[in-house]
């Protein structure tokens, strides 16, 4: 793989405070420990990706940076501040900087696709024109704007993750936290998603968190690049991968990296090598 | 177990503290209130006609041995305004609706739909619970009125057609033996009862764990816990209002 680096044609501010800060933080349920010690940082506009098998709490980790899961012990700070002694009233503030993508898509089966997008918007009271419109922007960006009054069990499985994630974009979120978002497709869904993340990466420059088990989609992430013009994603010039994106990985609940792509492909660590043949 | 009461406790307080907040779903409410009020009303207008009917001839049998077939009237409004209407009326309800709110909000909790209403800033509690325990409160009351009628109703229909009883006795002896006490009796066991039946309800939706066997499980709590605590309540609230109005 080359390990030049491309950076996004964006400022990238790396004197401003971390968007994301895990503090020695660790989760535990029914006794048995799930995260230990974790500390890393996502800084702004950087995409980091985690990696790691399934089951080692990778999902739970984007949950405590959304607050919806209290570490057990450690301090977790967003935007400055720090959501793991946040009250939950304070949190729903917090939140509406943040867009999530759940693993299943968790959209609302009652809603119809135009409402799900919408429901935060509509929470806000933001003005029915403005809600459409921004609406359709969101749908269009993962070009599903004929599916607005369907409701989520008409769509496929794909169709709803591309939903899930015109939802989460729609009041242009600060950080995006991403659970799995490929997880159950099939390849050539899976690529599909990837470009839409790929394609709010380049376009919006937005920080985020994606969690994933498929180091094929995590590669394309690092090395690929959304060409406006075009309309599509594609390889790097040169190959070089991306200067904002980078590598968390996680081993029975311990992070065992933090780096670069290119220190991810280089790294002597054992479970590393064998992760990543 | 103790846990668990804190839980309630704490989801039962946020629900009603919720009234006093700035932002109320009253769309939410009345969407509610439709699907439980207007919705469990065949129900609960066949269940008190029938046990008007069967009040009233269980009884004139009993108060034929007395000669006292007269008060059959008295003897059906006294049960069903007091004790048969509210009681019967709520274990109705909460077969339908406290069912339906933990099949719901559980299978929204095992698809992260509630998690998914959390990121995206909005209070499950204040969205979800509080229209719930407003609307079945709300309705609750209205539906105990009209199953108190109904029931008073079917216990003439058997007085009269079946039993050969004078109609205007039934009615005059039906209303001339009912006090205030009686009427607010038969009423605030209602209010109380739908509390219980929402939280209750909610409670157990909004704590499913493991997928629809959990759903499954969390609605049969739901029934049984609400059903069993109604008739406890009943009984509380029977004996309070005894002591504080002496009959």
């Amino acid at each position: 793989m080359a390990t030049e680096t491309l950076a996004a044609a964006v400022p990238v501010p790396g004197d401003q405070e971390p968007v994301v800060i895990f503090d020695d933080v660790s989760i535990g349920f029914d006794g048995k420990p799930v995260l230990k010690n974790i500390s890393f940082r996502v800084a702004v506009g950087e995409t980091r990706i985690l990696l790691g098998p399934a089951g080692v709490g990778k999902s739970v980790l984007l949950k405590l940076a959304n607050g919806l899961f209290r570490p057990d012990s450690g301090r977790i700070t967003v935007f400055g501040q720090e959501v793991s002694s946040m009250p939950e009233g304070d949190l729903f503030g917090l939140r509406s900087r943040i867009g999530m993508v759940f693993q299943e898509s968790a959209l609302f089966d009652s809603l119809t696709v135009r409402d799900n997008v919408a429901f935060r918007l509509m929470e806000d009271k933001v003005p029915e024109s403005e809600i459409n419109d921004r609406v359709a922007e969101a749908l269009r960006f993962v070009e599903l704007e004929h599916t607005m009054q369907m409701f989520p069990a008409q769509l496929s499985g794909g169709m709803r993750r591309r939903v899930a994630i015109a939802r989460a974009i729609v009041a242009k979120p600060d950080l995006l936290l991403y659970d799995s978002p490929t997880g159950g497709l099939d390849p050539i869904t899976s690529t599909t998603i990837v470009e839409l993340v790929v394609k709010e990466r380049d376009l919006y420059h937005t920080s985020s968190l994606l969690v994933t088990h498929r180091l094929q989609d995590a590669y394309t992430l690092a090395t690929h690049t959304f060409n406006k013009a075009e309309n599509h994603m594609e390889r790097s010039p040169g190959d070089k991968t991306n200067l904002y994106t980078s590598f968390l990985m996680l081993r029975e609940g311990e992070l065992v990296f933090d780096g670069s792509t290119h220190e991810l492909v280089t790294s002597d660590d054992p479970f590393i090598k064998e992760y990543l043949t | 177990m103790v846990g668990s009461v804190q839980d309630y406790a704490v989801l039962s307080a946020s629900s009603i503290a919720n009234l006093f907040s700035r932002r109320l779903y009253w769309s939410d409410i009345a969407m509610q209130a439709d699907r439980i009020g207007v919705g469990s009303l065949p129900i609960v207008i066949l269940t008190g006609f029938f046990t008007g009917g069967v009040l009233a001839l269980q009884s004139a049998s009993t108060l034929a041995q007395f000669g006292a077939t007269a008060i059959t009237g008295q003897l059906v409004s006294f049960s069903m305004i007091k004790e048969l209407g509210p009681v019967l009326t709520s274990l109705m309800v909460s077969g339908r609706n406290a069912s339906g709110m933990a099949s719901e909000l559980g299978s929204m909790m095992v698809t992260e739909q509630i998690d998914a209403m959390r990121a995206l800033g909005t209070d499950p509690i204040k969205k979800l619970v509080t229209p719930r325990v407003v609307a079945t409160i709300f309705m609750l009351f209205f539906l105990t009125i009209v199953s108190d009628a109904v029931g008073i109703a079917g216990g003439a229909s058997v007085s009269i057609l079946m039993l050969g009883q004078d109609g205007s006795q039934y009615f005059h002896t039906a209303y001339q033996s009912l006090v205030f006490a009686d009427i607010l009796q038969g009423l605030v066991k209602p209010v109380f009862f739908g509390f219980i039946i929402a939280t209750i309800g909610c409670f157990y939706g909004m704590n499913t764990r493991g997928g629809t066997q959990g759903v499954g499980r969390s609605t049969t709590q739901a029934v049984v816990y609400s059903s069993v605590l109604i008739i406890a309540v009943d009984f509380v609230i029977s004996r309070l209002m005894i002591g504080i109005f002496g009959r």
